[in-house]
C-alpha cells in the first residue's frame, strides 16, 4: 500500500541567502499560496463583491435622492465612500483567513519551519492587497454604470487608488492583529467586523458629516476614515487638498506602523487551541 | 545506535494562568529510536512537543534536540526536525503537490529541489493519483499521509508526531505505524505522542507516561506492563451455586490472585499468554459443566496503566478522554 523506500533526493539541505532576501521569498510563496486559491473558492470573491454593489445601489437610488450635494451629484460623492468602505470591509478577510490558518494547526506547522517569521503576515496582506484591488476595480465599474463621473485627471484618480491601496494594507495589518488574538473564526469574523460599522457610518462617507449632531460631528471629523473619504473624493471630483491627503496618509502609516510590530508579536505567540 | 541523546528536556515548566500544563518534566530520546509519550488528553503531550519544535517557550527548565537549545537556537533548530500532527496541518484549497511544494520552498529548498521531492513523496505515500486534486477532497487518512509527507521534506533527522493515528480506522492506523516503522529502520528519531497503549507498544523503545505535566512512569513497553499486572480472564457464570467450581478450575492459569465478586458472579483470573489459554479455558470450564454468560480476555489498557500508577481511571482527568477512541483494539479481543 505505502512503499517505503528511502528518499533519493541529494540535496536537502536548505539554500544559504541573506534573511532579507528570504523575507521577500517566502512572502512570495504564501502570496501565491492564497492567489492560487481565489478561484478555486469562487463563492467568497462573489461575496465579497456583491456586498459593496448592494450598498451602491441602495444608497444610489434609496437614500440618493433625499441626500442634496452641493456642487455634484450623489453618486459622484457616494463612490469614494464607497470604495473606501469597500476596502476597509475587505481587509477583515486577512484576520479571518489568518484565525482559519490558527484552526487548523497551518499556524503551528508554519512556525515549525526556517522560514522568515513575518511571511504568514505578509504573504497575506499582500495577496489580501491584490483581491481588494480587484474588488475595487469592480467597485469602479458599477459606479460608473450607475451614473458615476470621475472629474480628476489621470494622475489624481491613481493617486486615489494608490491611497484605497495604502488603507486596504494597513487595515489588513489590523485585521490581522485581530485574527490573531482572539480564540476562534467566529470570533475573528465578529471581533474583525463589528468596529468597522461605526467608524464607516459615523464619517463622510455616505453622507455629508454636517448634518450630524456636534458630539457625532466631533468625532466623525476627526476620525481616519473620513481623512480617507475626503482625500479620495477631492482627488476624483477634481479638487484634492493637500492637507488632507497627508493626514490620511499619516493615518495609514501610523496604522502600520503600530499594527505591524503587534501581528509579529502576536504571531510569533500563537499556538493552535 | 549510538548512545546520544536526540532528544533531551529537563525540569520543564509551563503554566496558562492556574494550570500547569508542565510541571518538570524531563525526558531523553537516544539518536535513532522511539520515545512515546503515552497520556491522555491534557496531560502536557502537545505541550512538551511544542516546546521541543520550538512553538512555545518554556517558563523554566531547559531542552536540546539535535544538540540544539530550544530556545536559543530555534532557528537552527528548525532545519532539522519536522512536525506532524492530530490536526493533518495541510492547506484545504492546495492539491496535494502544491502543499508539499509549498513547504519545500518554505524549508528553503531550491525551487527545483521541492518540487521533485513533492513528487517522491507522493509517490512514497500513494497519493499520486490525488496529486492534482485539492486536499478537500482527501479522505482523512490521506491527509494524515500528506501531513506526514510534509513533515518529511527535508529528510529531518529528528521527527516530531504528535497522536498521529487519533481519529484514523484501523487501516490507516496500520498503514501509518508502518510508515513510520519504517522511517525510524532508516535511523530517524521518532518522539510519538499518543492515548493508545498498543500504538507506543507497537513503536516505541521506551515510553514516558505522562499525567499533570510530569512522567510518572517510563520504560520499555515489557516493563510497564509488567508494572500495570498484565493480561486478565473476566467471566461471568450463569449459576451462582458454580461460583466455586469455576475458581477451582481456572486456578491453574492464575499467575496471582483471583478476583471474585458473588453478587454479580464475576471472576477475574490474572493470567500470561491469554489467547492461548482461552481455548483450554472454555474446555475445561465445559467440561466442569459451568455455563457462562460471558467470558472476555482484557489487555492492559492506558486506563490499566493509570488505574495501577495512580490508582484512578485516566478518564478522571481533567479533560476527559473519548472512551470511543482511546481503546480501538482492545475490543477485538473480546
Amino acid at each position: 500500500m505505502i512503499s517505503t523506500k528511502v528518499p533519493t533526493t541529494q540535496s536537502l539541505t536548505p539554500q544559504a541567502r541573506p534573511s532579507l532576501y528570504w523575507t521577500f521569498a517566502d512572502a512570495l510563496v504564501l502570496a501565491k499560496r492564497h492567489l492560487v486559491q481565489i478561484p478555486r473558492i469562487p463563492e467568497e470573491l462573489i461575496f465579497a463583491t456583491i456586498q459593496p454593489i448592494m450598498f451602491v445601489l441602495l444608497f444610489r437610488y434609496v437614500f440618493g435622492g433625499a441626500i442634496a450635494i452641493s456642487g455634484t451629484t450623489y453618486v459622484n460623492f457616494l463612490m469614494a465612500g464607497i470604495f473606501v468602505q469597500t476596502v476597509v470591509f475587505g481587509s477583515t478577510t486577512t484576520g479571518i483567513g489568518l484565525a482559519t490558518d490558527l484552526q487548523r494547526g497551518l499556524i503551528d506547522r508554519f512556525r515549525s519551519l526556517p522560514m522568515a517569521k513575518s511571511a504568514v503576515l505578509t504573504g497575506r496582506t499582500i495577496s489580501d492587497l491584490v483581491r481588494n484591488t480587484f474588488v475595487v476595480m469592480v467597485m469602479w465599474t458599477v459606479g460608473l454604470l450607475v451614473g458615476f463621473q470621475p472629474q480628476g485627471n489621470f494622475l489624481y484618480l491613481l493617486a486615489a487608488v494608490g491611497l484605497l491601496l495604502l488603507t486596504s494594507f494597513a487595515f489588513s495589518w489590523i485585521s490581522a492583529t485581530i485574527g490573531l488574538s482572539v480564540n476562534s473564526v467566529e470570533a475573528a469574523q465578529s471581533a474583525g467586523f463589528i468596529w468597522l460599522f461605526p467608524l464607516t457610518f459615523a464619517s463622510s462617507a455616505f453622507v455629508p458629516t454636517q448634518s450630524m449632531p456636534t458630539w457625532l460631528r466631533t468625532f466623525a471629523e476627526h476620525q481616519p476614515v473620513t481623512q480617507i473619504v475626503n482625500a479620495t473624493r477631492g482627488l476624483i471630483l477634481n479638487h484634492p487638498d493637500p492637507k488632507t491627503i497627508w493626514i490620511a496618509i499619516a493615518w495609514c502609516v501610523g496604522i502600520l506602523i503600530v499594527f505591524i510590530p503587534l501581528s509579529v508579536r502576536a504571531y510569533g505567540r500563537r499556538t493552535a487551541r | 545506535m549510538s548512545n546520544k541523546s536526540a532528544i533531551l528536556a529537563e525540569g520543564l515548566h509551563k503554566h496558562y494562568g492556574k494550570t500547569h500544563a508542565l510541571d518538570g518534566l524531563d525526558l531523553t530520546a537516544e539518536e535513532g529510536t522511539v520515545l512515546g509519550l503515552l497520556g491522555p488528553n491534557g496531560a502536557g503531550k502537545t505541550t512538551a512537543v511544542r516546546i521541543l519544535t520550538t512553538l512555545l517557550r518554556p517558563d523554566a527548565g531547559r531542552a536540546e534536540v539535535a544538540g540544539l537549545d530550544v530556545v536559543k537556537d530555534a532557528d537552527a533548530l528548525r532545519a532539522r526536525i519536522g512536525l506532524a500532527g492530530q490536526y493533518a496541518a495541510v492547506d484545504e484549497y492546495l492539491t496535494g503537490y502544491e502543499n508539499l511544494e509549498m513547504v519545500g520552498r518554505l524549508y528553503h529548498l531550491q525551487g527545483r529541489v521541492a518540487r521533485q521531492r513533492a513528487k517522491e513523496l507522493l509517490e512514497q505515500f500513494d497519493l499520486v493519483d490525488a496529486s492534482k486534486r485539492i486536499v478537500k477532497t482527501y479522505s482523512g487518512g490521506m491527509r494524515r499521509r500528506l501531513d506526514l509527507a510534509a513533515s518529511l521534506i527535508i529528510s529531518p533527522p529528528i521527527l516530531f508526531l504528535d497522536e498521529p493515528t487519533t481519529g484514523l480506522d484501523i487501516r490507516g492506523r496500520l498503514a501509518m505505524w508502518e510508515v513510520i516503522s519504517s522511517l525510524v529502520a532508516g535511523g530517524t528519531t521518532v518522539l510519538l505522542t499518543t492515548q493508545y497503549l498498543e500504538e507506543a507498544d507497537q513503536l516505541a523503545h521506551q515510553i514516558a507516561v505522562v499525567d499533570h505535566g510530569h512522567v510518572i512512569a517510563k520504560g520499555t513497553s515489557d516493563e510497564l506492563k509488567a508494572q500495570v499486572g498484565g493480561e486478565r480472564l473476566e467471566l461471568t457464570v450463569t449459576h451462582k451455586a458454580d461460583m466455586n467450581d469455576a475458581v477451582q478450575a481456572l486456578r491453574q492459569y492464575s499467575i496471582g490472585e483471583i478476583q471474585i465478586d458473588i453478587d454479580h458472579r464475576h471472576i477475574i483470573v490474572p493470567v500470561t499468554q491469554g489467547p492461548q489459554i482461552l481455548a483450554a479455558v472454555v474446555r475445561d470450564l465445559d467440561a466442569s459443566q459451568i455455563a457462562m454468560d460471558d467470558l472476555a480476555l482484557r489487555r492492559p489498557t492506558l486506563d490499566d496503566v493509570f488505574l495501577s500508577l495512580t490508582g484512578r481511571a485516566a478518564e478522571e482527568t481533567d479533560e476527559p478522554i473519548d472512551i470511543d477512541t482511546a481503546r480501538p483494539l482492545e475490543r477485538s479481543a473480546r
